[in-house]
């Protein structure tokens, strides 16, 4: 962890208070690893989180991208306190939530709500639809005026729902429906802000749109602040005014819509946005460099040193070995746009005079069939 | 015909080249609740060396035809209707023992999930290594070094080292390599390759795709390329076929598919896709409803509940009569040539750009 953070400014708050809603610092989490015979000993530590700072303003959708086992999701779990951190500060409207008991968490609990990846499984198929959208209420002791029932039809119809459907189990619902039932169980507690760990990731093409507008009209019209954690950068450019991109555990670059994707510095930012498939015909789209990196991420139980990027990285020297990179503002990018890096690329997206290819098999067989043109067949 | 088709680029539908044919395919199968039609009267040509790709949300029957193709789909359950001829040699009637011989030889397949696709039991060397001692009666060694020389070629590192470890201790881009690496051992004709990147992450997506195409120049096997991504798509394929429903709605080149698409559904693809380059402010438009059972599917064309252009067809045509797709370049829809056309210039287009 190092010292000199800037926090992310605020912006695009519609808040009218200038403190954040949520302000995570360093935070941290280490899942143990037991070994040995006959008395398992903690043998290391899978290093999910490692000292992330984040900022949520009132209102405001944050994106939080990155690949599987970057500790995305795991983040998204800290702050709702599905689970423990192991260090670091966790503030929600002022308030320090990082080790709060059940008791005191109870009317924040209400407050910070989560929407889950796999709409198959975060219902529970012996409850009808409508228990289903009236246990948050139940469990807090809310009474909404005219009823709970009456709460739910209102809910079940903002998100797209017939009403009529209070009494019906989740298996009748398609994967799209079942998504927005799980919308309308985080909406029950009008709460203030959401995490949605990869809400739409599970949907067929077609329906994620259905979802991904739903839930920017939710955002719009009740002002509700999002964690938007996903892995697909299309969608959360969609979404989120602000973006942060994690990398092995931690925030590699965070900045607004425009400074990530336009005007990148971080040489892992520039590698996932060249890896994104876009439908390019007739070559009229923005001419974009292609990187290809090489491998897979590492493990997070014995991450590289210094700079976590460094093994995969293209512009790599010794001092990312031994110098881990702060999450700073580099000269020429705009106030709140951070990028942990060395050596930071150039602020655009545009194609290259060479290729970045890391991955060995790529080259050999991209030279290969540059120096003899004709495919042969072995 | 309008101004934008191009029927010459078109694949030849009843062309003697075509190394692969489907003809009038149709794949019911029998449930408690009733018959499933997956896949319903679909017809499609591969070429050589040529990559086709296949678009469809899920349920809409591109996974049930490959595996029909390779024969994979469970005789007692199922009923298989139609034509698939592979190099002239008819597949749907074939017996058990003559498809073994062309599984893994002559067609090979790229599954979608390798953790599971691989047995955990069995070394990736030994499960690399069987399909080429069976079909080419090669030794041990002949079959390690031709494993180890592939394992090298997908980019596996230490190769050598790697042939005796099992699949658990691979990571998730190096058994999809490891998966493209046993594909190809017999040196395929023809790669299906079923969703081949979805369990992967997108900087390793982007490394596989770019592996595929690069080892399809070297190796010049024939791809049918499955997917749900038209991204990854217009990077991959030659030809497309959209399909909805257990039927094909939409064919022809990439370039015409995606750049001047006349299918109401391809539409609804194109501008349901969230793009890096398009504008922020404006939503997405979705396709509305679900897509439907295909135990009781809508009369008709398939996609008229979801359509929003169904009302440009006079009287009652679009719930009425499946509309045919034509051969080569051609859309399965009610619509004049004409009527696509400017509904795509005047709605479409512009929200994609």
């Amino acid at each position: 962890m190092s010292d000199n953070l800037t926090l992310p400014a605020q912006q695009g708050s519609a808040g009218t208070s200038t403190e954040p809603l949520l302000k995570v610092e360093g935070l941290t989490k280490h899942f143990p690893i037991y070994g040995g015979f006959p008395i398992k000993r903690k043998v290391g530590a899978v290093q999910a989180v490692d000292g992330v700072d984040l900022t949520v303003g009132v209102g405001e959708s944050v994106g939080l991208v990155g690949e599987s086992g970057c500790g995305k999701s795991t983040t998204g779990r800290l702050i709702t306190r599905l689970l423990e951190p192991t260090d670091g500060k966790i503030t929600y409207a002022g308030q320090d939530i990082t080790h709060a008991s059940r008791r005191q968490l109870a009317p924040v609990r209400s407050e910070i709500q989560m929407i889950f990846q796999d709409p198959y499984s975060s219902l529970n198929p012996r409850q009808t639809v409508g228990s289903i959208i009236k246990s948050p209420m139940e469990v807090n002791g809310i009474e909404p005026e005219g009823g709970q029932e009456k709460k739910v039809r209102e809910l079940l119809e903002l998100v797209g729902l017939n009403p009529e459907h209070y009494n019906r189990f989740p298996h009748e619902f398609s994967g799209g429906q079942r998504q927005r039932i799980g919308v309308a169980r985080a909406l029950a507690l009008q709460p203030k802000l959401i995490v949605a760990d990869e809400p739409v990731s599970a949907l067929d093409v077609s329906i994620q749109a259905q979802v991904v507008n739903l839930l920017k009209k939710v955002q719009d019209e009740l002002g509700i602040a999002f964690l938007f954690i996903a892995h697909d950068l299309a969608v959360v450019r969609h979404f989120s005014q602000r973006v942060a991109v994690m990398y092995l555990g931690k925030v590699v670059e965070v900045g607004d819509r425009e400074s990530i994707y336009n005007r990148p510095r971080h040489p892992y930012t520039h590698a996932l946005l060249s890896a994104v498939p876009e439908v390019d015909i007739d070559g009229t789209g923005p001419n974009r460099e292609r990187i290809r990196l090489s491998g897979d991420v590492p493990s997070p139980i014995l991450p590289p040193s210094g700079c976590r990027f460094r093994t995969r990285c293209w512009k790599a020297q010794d001092k990312c070995a031994t110098d881990e990179p702060p999450l700073v503002q580099i000269s020429g990018n705009k106030a709140g746009h951070l990028t942990a890096c060395h050596f930071p690329e150039d602020p655009t997206t545009e194609a290259r005079d060479e290729d970045v290819v890391m991955d060995p098999a790529l080259l050999a067989l991209e030279d290969a069939a540059e120096s003899d043109t004709v495919p042969t067949k072995d | 015909m309008t101004t934008l088709t191009k029927t010459e680029d078109a694949p030849a539908p009843t062309g003697p080249e075509s190394f692969l044919s489907v003809r009038d395919l149709k794949v019911q199968f029998s449930t408690e609740d009733g018959i499933v039609k997956a896949v319903d009267g679909l017809s499609f040509d591969v070429e050589r060396g040529k990559t086709l790709g296949i678009v469809g949300e899920s349920g809409s029957g591109k996974s049930v035809t490959n595996l029909t193709i390779l024969g994979l789909h469970n005789p007692r359950t199922s009923t298989v209707d139609g034509e698939i001829v592979l190099d002239g040699k008819e597949l749907v009637t074939a017996t058990e023992r003559e498809l073994e011989q062309l599984r893994g030889n002559k067609m090979a397949m790229i599954f979608q999930d390798p953790l599971t696709a691989l047995s955990p039991f069995y070394t990736v060397g030994r499960q690399l290594s069987e399909p080429f001692m069976k079909h080419r009666g090669a030794s041990k060694k002949e079959a390690k070094d031709r494993a180890i020389q592939l394992l090298e070629k997908v980019g596996i590192p230490q190769p050598k080292a790697r042939f005796d470890d099992y699949p658990h201790q691979f990571s998730g881009g190096m058994r999809q390599r490891a998966m493209i690496a046993m594909a190809l051992m017999c040196d395929p004709e023809l790669l299906i390759a079923d969703e081949p990147t979805t369990a992967l992450d997108v900087t390793v997506q982007a490394q596989i795709l770019d592996l595929l195409k690069d080892l399809q120049q070297e190796f010049g096997s024939a791809i049918i390329f499955i997917t749900h991504d038209l991204g990854v798509i217009s990077n991959m394929a030659d030809d497309l076929l959209v399909m909805y429903a257990g039927r094909a709605v939409e064919r022809g080149s990439v370039r015409e598919v995606l750049g001047a698409p006349k299918h109401p559904y391809t539409w609804g693809l194109l501008s349901s896709m969230p793009r890096l380059d398009g504008d922020i402010n404006e939503a997405l438009e979705p396709i509305p409803g679900s897509p439907p059972s295909l135990l009781n599917p809508p009369s008709g064309c398939p996609f008229h509940p979801r359509c929003a252009f169904k009302d440009e067809v006079p009287g009652t045509l679009c719930t009425d009569s499946r509309p045919p797709l034509g051969e080569g370049r051609a859309s399965a829809c009610h619509l004049t040539a004409e009527q696509k056309q400017t509904i795509f210039i005047d709605k479409i287009q512009p929200r994609l750009r």
